[in-house]
């Protein structure tokens, strides 16, 4: 088992050259467990740890077809904020945030969380009234937001484009300055190393291909590695989430769409914050090594190919120059496509599913990693008691029936509809 | 690049064409169904990872609507045909 990290244990292992110890144990998977958790990324993982460590419930597995961090926990942009309009939304990310802020302390595990703030720009008198009006909904929830104008941006983020000849003027912008960014295989590794502390198996390299019913009730799961009992079952693997809950007979509201990420060469620091371009979809920040992380807007038709279209990189690449032209030489080092479910309103399902034992978290568009410990926390509970935590009523898989669309940009899976 | 293969205008980047969505879908009839099958009409999607057919109109060539089949797993394209002439043949 890996061991507590302090000055002590560090200064223990420079002094003796003792090997630091793995992880996570590699864990066989067991006959049964309380809860079986599908998807080892980082909602699976952050589940897993609050299972144990909120509820105390620590037979718990979370099976992962690949290893560790293979999925989106290590594909996003690390983006993290709480700068949400609608009800719902707003209470849910906050709640993220606030566990971020906690988040090295409770794991014992540095995800490096860089709260440099994040801008959203405004490109028109009509937009920055809307940034207001989203600021005074975050002031109204207890959220720190600040509106600002021209002359302050200026002041603030001199490296963009306000010459007069721009094609998008840069109006304003709405300042989170606890948003940022958090390292985002640290998080997969420090949950992991956490939940496997509190005894949780993380059983890697086993892909559940059934689920084990019995009149209507999900009993466990078929897995490449035998079957595996469970009390409860859950669903959590972001863009799969289709193909694995149809093994249950069930449909979702979701398709899988490919989402592309940028980071050019290494640069001196030049992006001190996290920019969102308010003429398209489109947001940088700069890492630690020096490269400047970008992303946008879906490919556009459904599919699971793991490899992005050019005509993406193209607008992306534009964006990026509109909004700092002083870039425009930089060359681009790596680029990867991640594939994330879309739903019609862009919200994701957490929650009981129409079959007995079986949970689901699923339908993560771009916002699933800010999301981690929040689900991993409320996702917990749901299973722990059997009834969703109030946080992620919004949330729930019949609310379209309802009338309850919880659509806070537009940016759902109908991309030709927008 | 996913390249379409129009039966007018020949092969075109997909970036010439407006994607629209699964064409198995089939929608009830109206003054027909309850609640439940217009919700999974409308928001409930098969999302097969493999064979896939699909409507894409050609919005910067002919202006047709397509049914292109395309495996979702690769991208590779195969049959297209004039949307018309699929609905003719139902
Ligand atoms: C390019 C890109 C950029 C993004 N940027 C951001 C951002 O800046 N901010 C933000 O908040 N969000 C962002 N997101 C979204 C975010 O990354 C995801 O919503 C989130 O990571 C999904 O949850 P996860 O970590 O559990 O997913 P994953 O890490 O994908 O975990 C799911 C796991 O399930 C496993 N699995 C699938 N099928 C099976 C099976 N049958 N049996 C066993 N295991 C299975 C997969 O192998 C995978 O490891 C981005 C996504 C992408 C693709």
């Amino acid at each position: 088992m890996s061991e507590r990290y302090s000055a002590f244990s560090l200064a223990r292992h420079a002094l003796t050259g003792a090997p630091w110890p793995e992880l996570w144990r590699k864990a066989e998977p067991r006959k049964g467990y309380d809860v079986v958790i599908v998807g080892g990324g980082g909602h699976g993982l952050a589940t897993a740890y609050y299972l144990a460590a909120n509820h105390g419930i620590r037979n718990v597995a979370v099976i992962e077809r690949s290893v560790i961090g293979s999925g989106n926990v290590g594909r996003n942009t690390t983006l993290v904020r709480s700068n949400y309009q609608l009800d719902g939304n707003t209470q849910f990310f906050e709640f993220s945030l606030k566990l971020w802020e906690g988040l090295s302390h409770a794991l014992n595990y540095n995800v490096m969380l860089s709260q440099r703030g994040q801008v959203v720009l405004a490109h028109g008198p009509g937009q920055l009234d809307a940034l207001a009006r989203k600021g005074n909904t975050m002031l109204l929830n207890g959220i720190e937001a600040e509106l600002l104008d021209r002359a302050q941006l200026m002041r603030l983020l001199p490296y963009l484009d306000y010459s007069p000849r721009t094609r998008f003027p840069i109006y304003g912008g709405l300042l989170q300055r606890r948003a940022g960014t958090v390292r985002h295989d640290a998080v997969a590794w420090g949950y992991a190393r956490a939940a496997d502390r509190l005894g949780v198996d993380i059983i890697e390299n086993c892909e559940v291909t059934g689920f084990t019913q019995d009149g209507g009730r999900v009993t466990g799961v078929r897995t490449t590695r035998g079957e595996i009992r469970a009390e409860r079952t859950a669903i959590s693997v972001a863009g799969h989430s289709s193909q694995v809950a149809a093994l249950a007979g069930l449909r979702l509201p979701v398709e899988s769409h490919l989402l592309q990420a940028f980071v050019t060469e290494p640069l001196k620091p030049l992006v001190d914050h996290v920019i969102s371009f308010g003429a398209e979809l489109f947001y940088i920040s700069q890492s630690d090594r020096g490269g400047l992380v970008f992303g946008g807007h879906i490919d556009g038709f459904n599919n699971y190919t793991q490899r992005g279209q050019f005509p993406k990189v193209q607008t992306v690449a534009e964006c990026a120059v509109a909004l700092m032209p002083a870039i425009s030489r930089l060359r681009v080092l790596r680029h990867w496509g991640g594939i994330q479910d879309m739903t019609p309103d862009g919200s994701p399902f957490i929650g009981r599913t129409p079959l007995d034992n079986l949970y689901l978290n699923a339908g993560w568009c771009y916002q699933g990693f800010k999301a981690t410990p929040a689900t991993g926390w409320c996702f917990a509970q749901t299973l722990a008691h059997g009834e969703e935590h109030p946080l992620i009523r919004p949330f729930s898989l019949d609310r379209f029936a309802h009338g309850d669309g919880l659509d806070e940009y537009g940016l759902g899976n109908w991309t030709w509809k927008q | 690049m996913l390249i379409i293969h129009c039966p007018n205008c020949g092969e075109r980047h997909y970036t010439e064409f407006r994607y629209g969505g699964d064409a198995n879908r089939k929608r009830p009839a109206h003054g027909s169904g309850g609640l439940a099958e217009w919700h999974d009409h409308v928001f409930v999607f098969d999302n097969p990872k493999g064979a896939h057919r699909e409507y894409w109109q050609h919005v910067l060539g002919c202006r047709d609507w397509l049914v292109l089949e395309r495996d979702t797993a690769t991208n590779t394209p195969g049959v297209v045909r004039l949307a018309r002439d699929e609905v003719a043949q139902r």
